[in-house]
């Protein structure tokens, strides 16, 4: 079997891949999704905030989602659900199975990794203790709840004030749980200010900063948890230790994209991103595959992601029509704050489109400008009053300045002091 | 002077709210005039939009996601839940149908914000 453009995973990223494919003039497209609909995680994302930057309204997730199947639809782009793919080989054939073409062998000319990210789940993080039913991750609980109907615990604590832990707060509160605390390893939280107060002021559920949860109770199910404060080093102070009783824990320790599917095509990955190292066009190092959405890097706003795969949907069908030069590539540095960029690598040809480059940093940092240098030239320095962790930054660079870049041999991006 | 977070986007403005004269309250902080309207309401009567889910009978899915058409205030939210608890609608479902009209006489709608079709037996 062959298609020539194979699009993995059919939630955000794939999906507006593959519009953005379509219409750059390709039509044998195929998106194999794992589940039994489209629209990936926003399924259960129920609540509101999506949409704000593409279509300048508030949608839930589902109604964001349903926009672009809608667009899919209307364009008959083909897509398979209740496919996985196993593997891919380094010559581009997918391995995939479902019940309806058994297993498969499918030969593509160019492909989309839009697969996600997956949850960090306790063993990751150690937590010590037993191993009672009651520990869910939240992004399981939210699903548990809003697409089962079913309700996880009634005593809970969620370790991780990250957005999904907030608003799984908010959740477990309206279906009837009373959510003792959150549970914060950082003295500040990485969701957004408007979940803090709309998820956990708003229903007088308490947050602490800087514990963490050092113990769990409980033989069939959880009965208690303890906490501690944690020091500077993040080493937990035992003698600050206190339990809490609950019946459910949540945990919203961290995403990791979702690169099985990579390795098995020896696609180079980042060490700090955890997803695959690319160039302006999203290429990885396999010709012809791309990666977009939450499987390059984790997102923030589902806004970004669409903004992100419509590149690599355009990308995929240029490199269909082109052969691949053998062009020098220019790593872009990052330095002073920058936990990294994307994309990592530029390459060195006669295309000067406008590149985004996207990127968070590594602390809160106040009255700070972001630069772009060539060796000893700043081009760009973008001003901020405040930058976080948990917002992705972007700065646009047009068409003059991607020619500059091209043609110097060192790029860094790094922080500055206001006045540097 | 109260300090609050909008929470109408994202954005999440930190806002300085001048409630010394109940007739005349004065709001800074704001980027767009939606924190103004957000900070008075917060001072006199907070509102906020409601997402929850209801029970689909015969659905290709178990629960349709819903959100209330406008805010209401944060006071009757849990009265608000509460009417979507013991009901069940039947499969089809259209995003944008009105599931509850006019909640607590607010005025505002729950409507659906997934489509959920009839059950088709697939086998899987």
């Amino acid at each position: 079997m062959k298609a020539r453009l194979v699009i993995i995973g059919g939630g955000p990223a794939g999906l507006a891949a593959a519009i953005s494919a379509y219409d750059e003039g390709e039509r044998d497209i195929l998106i194999l999704e794992r589940e039994e609909v489209l629209g990936g995680i926003l399924n259960q994302c129920i609540h509101n905030g999506f949409g704000v930057h593409v279509f300048k309204e508030e949608l839930t997730g589902p109604e964001y989602a349903s926009r672009y199947i809608n667009e899919i639809d209307n364009r008959e782009i083909r897509y398979k659900l209740n496919t996985t793919v196993l593997s891919i080989s380094n010559d581009k054939v997918i391995s995939y199975v479902n019940s309806d073409d058994g297993f498969i062998k499918l030969e593509a000319g160019a492909i989309i990794l839009a697969c996600g990210c997956r949850e960090r789940p306790r063993g990751a993080i150690n937590i010590a203790g037993s191993r009672p039913a009651g520990i869910f991750s939240a992004g399981t609980a939210q699903k548990l709840v809003n697409i089962d109907g079913l309700l996880p615990g009634k005593e809970v604590v969620i370790l991780g004030s990250g957005d999904i832990g907030l608003i799984m707060a908010r959740r477990m509160t309206y279906e009837g749980a009373r959510v003792k605390a959150v549970i914060e390893l950082m003295p500040y939280s990485s969701g957004l200010n408007r979940n803090i107060v709309q998820c956990l002021d708003d229903y007088d559920i308490p947050i602490l900063y800087s514990h963490t949860v050092i113990d769990i109770k409980g033989s069939d199910r959880v009965e208690c948890i303890t906490i501690a404060q944690v020091d500077e080093h993040f080493t937990p102070m035992l003698n600050t230790a206190k339990d809490i009783e609950c019946d459910t824990l949540l945990l919203s320790v961290g995403l990791i994209p979702e690169n099985e599917l990579a390795k098995s095509l020896s696609v180079s990955l980042s060490p700090i991103t955890g997803g695959a190292i690319v160039d302006e066009k999203l290429m990885t190092n396999v010709d012809g595959v791309f990666a977009c959405g939450n499987v390059l890097h984790v997102h923030d706003l589902v806004d970004y992601v669409s903004a992100e795969s419509i590149l690599a949907g355009k990308s995929a069908v240029s490199y269909l029509h082109n052969s691949v030069q053998d062009n020098k590539a220019i790593e872009i540095k990052v330095k002073n704050g920058l936990r990294y960029v994307i994309p990592q690598y530029i390459t060195v040809d006669n295309d000067y489109s406008e590149i985004i480059l996207r990127m968070r940093v590594d602390n809160v940092y106040k009255k700070i400008a972001i630069n772009v240098r060539l060796d000893d030239e700043v081009i760009i320095s973008k001003k901020k009053q405040i930058c976080t962790p948990g917002e992705m930054e972007n700065i646009n660079l047009r068409s003059e300045l991607v020619e500059k870049i091209k043609k110097a041999a060192n790029v860094t991006v790094e922080l500055v002091k206001w006045g540097e | 002077m109260k300090e609050m977070i909008c929470i109408i986007c994202p954005l999440g403005c930190h806002l300085s709210v001048d409630d010394s004269d109940s007739k005349d309250i004065k709001v800074t902080g704001n980027n767009c005039n939606r924190g103004i309207a957000y900070a008075k309401a917060e001072i006199i009567n907070p509102l906020r939009t409601v997402t929850s889910i209801v029970s689909v009978k015969g659905g290709d899915i178990k629960m349709v996601s819903v959100k209330t058409t406008d805010q209401i205030p944060k006071k009757i939210i849990f009265t608000a839940l509460e009417l979507l608890k013991d009901i069940e609608v039947e499969a089809p479902i259209y995003l944008g149908d009105v599931i509850i009209k006019n909640i607590c006489d607010t005025g505002v709608d729950f409507i659906a914000t997934k489509t959920v079709l009839k059950c088709n037996n697939k086998s899987h």
